[in-house]
């Protein structure tokens, strides 16, 4: 707006989407929260049941914190428009932690001004992770897909699958652990279909995502009915995977119950992210991968059979989601019911983007929107002035703000969606 | 800004030049075998769940006849009672049918969103949101204001359109200014919606006074659709024939229908024919989005007559499967939304009857889309390959390269 009193230089000046985000967030962390916030106290609980030794309770008065946050964030802001006037880039970390102390002043506003002005941080980000896996797992199962260059919308399908199967071969084999491999067996059969229409018969990727939900969706609803419904006894009474409590390590306050007492599909989701990371990133495959989803033509001319690549890679994600899936019936809830999986397909897929098609970004992105899930149901518990919707919208907002280059810029696989046909 | 490449297909894959010979090419006699398998293997499933089939399976070695003649009957059984439900039964004469045109009509509009996006090569997954916000603005305006018989109707309508072309209007916005991929927007903005009329439900302005429920008043008489007498049919169907109508004539009269198409085949000979990309993407989206918003004022000025947060139902999702089914064309939708409209109205006596649950529907529907967009298989399964399956578009796809 002001370009035409700068100098001709303004072209190489970094974009102004930074500086001027993070002034609004430190004017509203200020005035909002700060200044006419609410006076209370917040009271975070640390501990939780089972603790190895008791931390004290984290005790923030509401409007003196986040005044002093919010003089913390305007100066951060004031560095970033210095910064630019110089031509420099902020460090990212600068911005991590300016997210942070963003989210910490929220959660001091919301919960001083609650009913019940003490929430427990441990379960809060102990919640938080357990929602957040079946949408890590659908996440990674979009960036296998996508870095090889099919875009997966069939990722809610998938995680329904997987459920619904794992749900049935659990209770009819009284073992959960063939319900894991049934599920991901069922949720590499939903990307066998994707990959054949997209890549054989070379119809519109979306297309045959969008269309593989309805009937994923169809089949189990009319399963669940016609036979579960029959007798839940045998046909929906799943034998839930057992938790494993690592002793010591789990006894660690808030730390210890998120990495070290979880179910095996838990431990499995840490495992699947390094594996995918560094398969993608540090090995001879995962170049290809990555070529085959930038450039087929290229990969082709090189010897890599482009095609053959794109249905391994669908066909992984599949298992990968399908796991993810079984997490709904073996681990979460008692038995499977219709649509168990609740649209956490398409948060994966935004999962995928605002992680920038990084399996650690994915896996990032997951969390926080398991963080805001969790955050939801907690602040309904608690009572805030804050509609819990509003709360629940945030992943999606937050995604139409990534995907509108508002926050950083995300772009995906050049050659994703694109079919590839040779000779 | 303007240089944000797409997040998921990019500009230089021309989604509308392949979706569009996609889903309006094909000979008419593979989507009658596409629906006639779907049909077949949607009866398959509901054969091998039946019980009296199951047993008969049991001594299939000795008695084959049995299992067979179960095996018939469980099948035609449902559609029978799906037929019954849906166009004619004996009982009530072709009355089923009219229920048949009430659940078209706002699969017809809804439709209609999608396929005018299409043809403006854009993927249009909102319509669930476009219908929603639609469908509250009609509603507010429909219990809230009070006003005189016509007028009060005609702003119900308006209303309607104006809240679905401002959801489409927005995706359409952020398409054209940043480069946002449109499938991964009308996905999110979705949601935004669903929680958003979740929200509006639990209060006072919404709910009806004195009670808990999230459910809205019920409309003025004077802004619903008049019904015919004895069943659910009203005036919205007149409302969703004009409407393929006035599609029609855009697509083929209009200098607005006309860049859609032009945009839609190939954005970037179109900007260099003269053609406002942008501006044809926005007006597209907000077109599409006022015809998701008339399938909104067909479900709370109709069908429903009362503000639901499920009012959208899976409209949204069976609104896609219309239009690909109609191949994007306006009457091609029309008549792939009374297909559809009679499965739905039919499977609720099929499910009465039979005990055949109405998620069936889906399967069916999703089956006959998947197989008419992949003309190759239909063929395969009906042993019609003689040539090599290969379509015009793959040829121009694979120039150049090798």
């Amino acid at each position: 707006m002001t370009s035409s009193t700068l100098q001709p230089a303004i072209s190489v000046l970094p974009s102004k989407k930074t500086p001027i985000i993070l002034s609004v967030i430190a004017v509203i962390v200020f005035l909002c929260f700060g200044l006419l916030g609410n006076s209370e106290s917040a009271h975070f609980q640390l501990n939780s049941a089972g603790d190895a030794f008791t931390l004290p309770e984290l005790v923030f008065p509401g409007k003196a914190s986040n005044i002093v946050i919010g003089v913390l964030l305007l100066g951060i802001a004031a560095y970033s428009w210095m910064l630019r006037a110089k031509g420099q880039l902020m460090a990212t970390w600068i911005v991590a932690i300016a997210a942070i102390l963003f989210v910490l002043s929220f959660l001091i506003w919301v919960v001083s001004g609650a009913d019940i002005s003490t929430i427990s941080l441990a379960s809060l980000l102990a919640g938080a992770v357990v929602l957040a896996v079946p949408l890590v797992f659908g996440s990674l199962s979009g960036v296998l897909c996508e870095r090889a260059g099919v875009v997966n919308i069939a990722i809610e399908g998938q995680l329904l699958g997987g459920a619904f199967t794992a749900a049935l071969v659990s209770s009819l084999t009284k073992n959960a652990f063939l319900g894991l491999i049934a599920a991901g067996i069922a949720g590499a059969l939903v990307s066998l279909v994707l990959a054949l229409f997209s890549i054989k018969y070379v119809v519109n990727q979306i297309i045959v995502g969008v269309v593989l939900n309805v009937l994923v969706s169809g089949i189990t609803g009319f399963l669940f009915t016609t036979v579960m419904q029959q007798d839940p006894e045998l046909y929906n009474s799943p034998v839930h995977l057992p938790v494993i409590d690592i002793p010591l390590l789990s006894a660690i306050p808030v730390i210890g119950p998120i990495l070290f007492k979880q179910s095996v599909i838990g431990y499995l989701m840490y495992l699947a992210v390094f594996i995918v990371w560094f398969g993608l990133f540090k090995t001879k495959w995962g170049l290809r991968v990555r070529a085959v989803g930038e450039h087929p033509k290229a990969a082709d001319t090189l010897g890599i059979k482009v095609n053959r690549t794109r249905f391994f890679n669908v066909t992984l994600g599949g298992i990968v989601a399908g796991i993810g899936g079984s997490f709904f019936t073996l681990v979460a809830i008692d038995s499977f019911t219709k649509e168990i999986s609740g649209g956490r397909g398409f948060i994966a897929l935004a999962a995928v983007i605002f992680g920038r098609w990084n399996p650690i970004g994915a896996f990032l992105a997951a969390l926080l929107f398991g963080f805001a899930d969790n955050l939801q149901v907690i602040l309904t518990i608690i009572g805030t002035p804050v509609p819990s919707q509003f709360m629940a919208m945030m992943p999606y907002l937050v995604t139409i703000f990534a995907v509108a280059g508002l926050v950083g810029r995300s772009r995906g696989p050049a050659a994703a969606g694109e079919p590839y046909v040779k000779e | 800004m303007s240089e944000t490449k797409a997040p998921v297909v990019p500009d230089s894959e021309k989604p509308g030049n392949d979706l569009l010979k996609q889903i309006t090419q094909g000979p008419g006699l593979i989507s009658v075998l596409g629906v006639i398998v779907a049909l077949i293997i949607g009866g398959l499933l509901i054969a091998i769940t039946d019980e009296k089939v199951a047993q008969t399976a049991g001594y299939f070695f000795a008695r084959p006849t049995d299992f067979l003649t179960e095996l018939w009957r469980a099948a035609t059984e449902s559609y029978v009672a799906l037929f019954n439900g849906a166009i004619y039964n004996s009982a009530q004469g072709f009355k089923p049918f009219l229920e048949t045109l009430t659940v078209s009509t706002p699969l017809i509009c809804a439709g209609l969103g999608v396929a005018v996006a299409f043809r403006a090569g854009l993927f249009n997954i909102g319509a669930q949101g476009q219908i929603i916000i639609g469908s509250v603005l009609a509603a507010y305006v429909g219990f809230a204001w009070h006003l005189p018989l016509g007028l009060h109707l005609l702003l119900v309508i308006v209303f309607g359109l104006i809240g679905g072309a401002i959801w489409g209007g927005l995706v359409g916005l952020l398409k054209a200014k940043t480069g946002a991929h449109e499938v991964i927007l009308t996905i999110m903005f979705n949601y935004v919606a669903v929680y958003f009329i979740d929200y509006l439900m639990n209060t006072e302005a919404f709910r009806r006074p004195g009670g808990t429920n999230p459910i809205s008043p019920i409309l003025d008489s004077s802004a619903v659709f008049p019904a015919i007498p004895g069943s659910r049919l009203h005036l919205g169907f007149v409302m969703a024939v004009l409407l393929v109508i006035l599609v029609s004539w855009m697509f083929k009269r209009s200098t607005v229908g006309f860049e859609f198409r032009a945009v839609g085949h190939n954005p970037d000979a179109a900007q260099t024919a003269g053609i406002n990309v942008a501006r044809s993407t926005i007006i597209a989206m907000a077109l599409a989005g006022a015809l998701a918003g008339a399938a909104g004022v067909a479900q709370v000025a109709g069908t429903e007559k009362v503000l639901t947060s499920g009012i959208a139902g899976s409209l949204g999702f069976d609104a896609i499967t219309v239009a690909l089914l109609g191949r994007s064309t306006p009457w091609g939708t029309f008549f792939a939304g009374l297909l559809f409209g009679a499965f739905q109205a039919g499977a609720v006596n099929m499910q009465i009857t039979t005990g055949t649950p109405i998620d069936i529907v889906s399967v069916v529907q999703s089956l006959i889309v998947l197989f008419i967009a992949a003309p190759p298989l239909v063929k395969a399964i009906f042993g019609m390959n003689r040539k090599k399956k290969r379509t015009p578009q793959l040829e121009t796809t694979q120039a150049g390269a090798k």
